[in-house]
């Protein structure tokens, strides 16, 4: 895909689920990257020609809920399994995880990683810290009753306090922060990245 | 930090978007509500339309009963305070709840002030007929603010009235020149800067759910389609025949607000709704309390 300079990455298009949860936040930091978005809250919206996926922010037990009664957690599972680049924050790396610690459900189970759900605890656990993040550099990272990663296979793109927050598996982009929450582009310029196979 | 603060508080309303929030009673009820995808839950010791029916001095919950409902569920779990009544809010923080609604089901603790919510940790919700009580909650430090409806009466008027006004005077301060808005902040009695937000962005600085008498799918839908970003459901979902299918309907309704098929389909084989009260047979107009 070709870049241009002045409008962001051109021709690419990524699908934001759009079930529960703050998508819309996703979808305005891909706009302003000049990436092209749609939303999918339905079966019928998950079609061929999408570059990427997003999983945002929410509740996970409500959007893995009506993943399965839309029927599209298989389809997508196999999608990503067949190398669909995918991006999940909070509630979407837990959608992502192949084993949470403290809950019996696995929706995707695509990305290696044991995932505690609440894992700083309720809303005044909620903080936001500056940390490092792998191919990213210096971020502002907010968390909201946010899980983190106890275990994994993929690669660790940053920590906290010893507990991976964002790792990356192939074309699979799961952070236990919202990167959509802030003005900082860079986390979702760098899924743009994967997208295209820069990095 | 303050500052932090109120930024994560009002991130974690935006997680709560697109969903609905169940007042529940019970653990077991907290389970049924989780289970049928609510995104947070309302513990309260009696649902609004119990509330109306009892009468008399209503207050918050029993720590200990609210305290059920968290181990219960892995979702947020909200409690309600009365307006004013610092020390319930108080406690509320002592137990960690996720959200405080300083609400106007409750009998009001003071009729002239409300809670100074800056001073809190934790996040508060707040009822708002108009563009300038939600102001003026926001200033107060609410994270989150709702419609007022009419609790407890399955008549979603008061609601859509509340939402239309909201919009319109919303969509009014967008289109005011800049020395418009220094006469609107005083006319709506809210600080200038929050009008400027509101004149610079189109939207309240908050997230705004829709709250009071929502008891169908369709009233769910309506409600997001007036522009709301969630959605509340009290009395209508227990108190009405099927809560746990009543309940699914709404949160798919929510999400497929604007698919009319879908919505039919749902609104299908419900059983029966809550009763309801017409507006015009209400003795006690809840809405009107705290301004």
């Amino acid at each position: 895909m070709l870049r241009n300079p002045l409008r962001g990455v051109l021709n690419m298009k990524l699908g934001i689920f759009a079930l529960q949860g703050a998508f819309l936040e996703h979808r305005l930091a891909f706009e302003k990257l000049g990436v092209r978005t749609v939303e999918i809250r339905r079966r019928a919206h998950f079609t061929d020609g999408l570059d990427g996926i997003v999983l945002p922010g929410g509740e996970s037990t409500v959007q893995g809920k009506l993943l399965r009664e839309e029927g599209l957690l298989y389809p997508v599972k196999e999608a990503i399994e067949s190398g669909l680049p995918v991006f999940g924050t909070c509630a979407g790396l837990i959608l992502l995880a192949d084993r949470l610690s403290n809950d019996g459900n696995v929706y995707f189970g695509v990305l290696r990683a044991t995932v505690k759900r609440n894992a700083y605890g309720r809303q005044l656990g909620s903080f936001r810290t500056d940390l490092t993040v792998r191919g990213v550099g210096e971020f502002p990272a907010v968390f909201i009753r946010a899980p983190y990663i106890e275990e994994t296979g993929a690669e660790v793109l940053a920590s906290v306090g010893g507990k991976a927050v964002a790792v990356r598996q192939d074309k699979i982009l799961a952070t236990a922060f919202h990167p959509e929450l802030t003005d900082d582009l860079r986390v979702h310029s760098y899924f743009c990245d994967i997208v295209r196979g820069k990095v | 930090m303050a500052n932090d603060r109120f930024e994560l508080n009002k991130n974690l309303a935006q997680m709560l978007k697109g969903g609905v929030i169940m007042d529940v009673t019970t653990p077991e009820q907290a389970k049924i509500a989780e289970e049928a995808g609510a995104c947070a839950v309302m513990a309260l010791e009696r649902i609004p339309a119990d509330i109306r029916a009892a009468g008399g001095v209503s207050r918050m919950s029993d720590p200990k009963m609210i305290k059920g409902i968290q181990n219960a569920v892995s979702i947020p779990v909200m409690a309600k305070c009365r307006i004013g009544h610092i020390a319930e809010a108080q406690i509320l923080q002592a137990i960690e709840i996720d959200y405080i609604d300083e609400s106007e089901v409750l009998s009001p603790a003071d009729d002239v002030y409300h809670i100074n919510k800056n001073k809190f940790d934790v996040p508060f919700v707040c009822g708002a007929k108009d563009l300038g009580e939600a102001l003026r909650r926001i200033a107060e430090g609410a994270a989150m603010i709702r419609t007022k409806g009419e609790p407890g009466t399955g008549d979603v008027v008061q609601a859509v009235r509340h939402m239309r006004i909201m919009q319109s005077e919303i969509r009014k301060v967008v289109t005011m020149t800049e020395d418009e808005l220094f006469e609107a902040a005083k006319t709506l009695r809210v600080p200038y800067e929050l009008v400027k937000f509101v004149h610079e962005n189109g939207n309240l600085p908050v997230v705004n759910f829709a709250a009071g008498g929502v008891a169908t799918p369709a009233d769910g839908a309506l409600m997001m389609q007036l522009g709301a970003e969630g959605v509340f459901v009290g009395s209508g979902i227990f108190k009405s025949g099927n809560p746990a299918k009543r309940a699914r309907a709404i949160v798919q309704a929510v999400t497929n607000f604007e698919n009319p098929k879908i919505l039919a389909e749902l609104s299908e084989d419900l059983g029966e709704a809550m009763v309801g009260i017409n507006e015009q047979e209400i003795a006690l107009l809840m809405a009107e309390r705290g301004k």
